[in-house]
């Protein structure tokens, strides 16, 4: 990054909706990770750190995203919650138990209480839609009515109702999910794990799957803990986040904090994509960190919270007296909050400046200036 | 040879191919199914991990494959006068018969599972799948098809073994076309043979194929 950057940050106090906080303490966490380590592999050469003392926890009925770069260890993360993967040392805790303490029983146990959904959908080819969702109920050792009784509404959850009879081979990629996502459903669990569920979808399949994961986890109070290396599913469906990178978690708290106020490395160019504020390729080769006479200076401005809603951009035009223009911008929605972000330009001349940080201060705006052009 | 007689001839070695075939080919697999499952899923880090039974085991079903059938034959005849009090005839020779198709049939059902997605696995264990339940519920139902075409190569393998049987009173249509057809100069006998054996390869083949086909769900249209 360019290390002249310079951010503006503005007293917002009292102008802004706070967004709802969780009441502290209110129930112990689904998930925590206490100082989880996992190494694989067992002589010193061959040996690889996956996860390096992760503290984590996941809320009770909250959507956690956990978003990293393939090879971050989010796979394994999400392995050590089932026991599909065992840490090398620290404490993994679900909904009270400790998953590393358990026998193979207590796992299978622990199991038939997390479902889990994966990104190539693992069906059973040689199974219809509804005989897969049936096999955690099989499994579970339930007659043949029970099976019924419990598939056949969650497959009308799913919306795939009136394909029960039809085998993976004739469903889309949506509809495979779909029916992941009724048999991760199927044993009735507290807590759903994700592991890049849409990542081999289309846009579109990806957003009607998140709603449907969003109405899951608000009409049946189910917990998700999803990973993935899409920012926008993050920004779509979790109303927590945790950034990984290497092994370490490198950012974590509420969605819309974490995007806004995004600190690490990682978070602001996994962040850049998704919420469209790189920069186009022909202004940022020419940006320079000092500006000389009659350069113009670029400033992002960010509008959140109350700054989204009101007209500023008229404004600043207005205040400045001079000619502004927009070289990119974006507004985007991050956990069901509005989030824009400006990148404008006018000139580099300090009654220009002047007036223009006299209107940040007035209104609250949030900026950042990237650097100067000729 | 009158038509009557090499039609008698015919019908008596082929009822003898198809007892031996049938009765090797069906014990043969009932006891490699379970070895190649165990093959398949014993390696390190799988199912039920156990990497010196399944080197072990590994090298027995190696030596015995690469043994020549028809050493296989003679090596084991005082087994096969074990189990069948006699070590000549069509009883005696299903006994190599079916060793030989033990190890044969327990690599094509290991190849058939080791075919299947690990994914498919990790999910079954992600629902609380006990090992058994996976072999039983994902492991040999992905494989079917798989399974299925492996049966049909044994028992198409298997057809070719028994004509060797003739050096063991075995009889079938192997033996017949040696004996007649070579042995006696009557070429119009081992034509006949050749011919009811091709016709029975391919009744098999088509079979073992449609069969594999209609398990296969893998590839239906939507």
């Amino acid at each position: 990054m360019n290390p002249t950057n310079q951010t503006v940050q503005q007293a917002q106090a009292g102008s802004l909706s706070a967004p709802p906080e969780p009441l502290p303490n209110a129930a112990p966490p689904m998930v925590s990770f206490e100082a989880v380590t996992k190494r694989f592999g067992t002589d010193d050469e061959n040996q690889f750190t996956a996860l390096d003392g992760v503290d984590l926890s996941v809320a009770r009925g909250a959507i956690t995203g956990i978003i990293g770069r393939s090879g971050a260890g989010k796979s394994t993360l999400i392995r050590l919650v089932n026991g599909l993967e065992k840490a090398t040392s620290g404490r993994v805790v679900v909904d009270g138990i400790e998953v590393g303490g358990l026998s193979e029983t207590g796992l299978r146990d622990l199991r038939r209480q997390v479902g889990m959904i994966f990104q190539h959908f693992n069906l059973l080819s040689s199974r219809t839609a509804f005989e897969n969702v049936a096999l955690p109920l099989e499994i579970a050792g339930l007659d043949g009515k029970s099976i019924r009784d419990k598939v056949t509404p969650l497959l009308d959850l799913v919306g795939l109702g009136d394909k029960s009879k039809r085998y993976p081979a004739e469903l889309s990629g949506g509809q495979k999910q779909r029916v992941g996502i009724a048999r991760a459903l199927a044993t009735s669990p507290k807590l759903l794990l994700s592991d890049e569920a849409t990542s081999a979808l289309d846009p579109e399949t990806t957003q009607s799957i998140l709603d449907l994961l969003k109405r899951i986890n608000a009409e049946l109070g189910l917990t998700v803990l999803l990973i993935t290396h899409e920012m926008e599913v993050v920004k779509t469906i979790a109303s927590d986040v945790a950034v990984i990178d290497r092994g370490k978690i490198v950012e974590a708290g509420r969605t819309f904090d974490v995007f806004t106020g995004a600190k690490h490395e990682t978070t602001r160019s996994l962040l850049s994509a998704a919420l469209g504020t790189k920069l186009p390729e022909w202004v940022g080769s020419k940006l320079k960190p000092q500006p000389s006479i009659g350069d113009r200076v670029l400033v992002r401005l960010i509008f959140f919270g109350s700054t989204a809603f009101q007209p500023l951009t008229g404004r600043l035009v207005a205040e400045l007296g001079a000619d502004v223009n927009i070289l990119a911008g974006s507004i985007e929605e991050i956990a069901g909050e509005p989030y824009g972000s400006l990148v404008v330009a006018y000139p580099a001349d300090p009654a220009v400046l002047e007036r223009a940080n006299r209107f940040y201060t007035a209104t609250g705006l949030q900026t950042e200036v990237l650097g100067y052009v000729a | 040879m009158s038509p009557d007689m090499l039609f008698s001839l015919l019908s008596k070695s082929l009822l003898q191919t198809l007892q031996m075939v049938a009765i090797a080919g069906l014990l043969g697999s009932l006891v490699g199914l379970p070895i190649g499952v165990f093959l398949a899923t014993s390696g390190k880090g799988e199912l039920f991990p156990a990497p010196v039974s399944n080197r072990v085991i590994g090298a027995i079903v190696n030596a015995a494959r690469s043994t020549p059938f028809i050493i296989l034959v003679v090596a084991i005849i005082p087994f096969t006068r074990l189990v069948t009090g006699t070590s000549i005839g069509t009883n005696a020779a299903i006994v190599p018969l079916t060793i030989a198709t033990i190890p044969f049939f327990a690599r094509l059902v290991e190849a058939a599972i080791r075919e299947i997605d690990k994914g498919l696995i990790e999910a079954a264990r992600a629902m609380g799948a006990t090992p058994l339940q996976i072999v039983f519920k994902v492991l040999l139902a992905e494989a079917k098809p798989g399974i299925t075409l492996g049966f049909t190569m044994t028992i198409v393998s298997l057809i070719g073994y028994s004509a060797m049987v003739g050096a063991v009173g075995g009889g079938g249509l192997g033996d017949l076309g040696i004996r007649y057809g070579y042995q006696r100069f009557m070429p119009e006998v081992m034509l006949a043979v050749v011919v009811v054996l091709i016709v029975l390869v391919q009744l098999v083949q088509s079979a073992g194929d449609a069969l594999a086909r209609r398990f296969d769900k893998r590839n239906r249209k939507t």
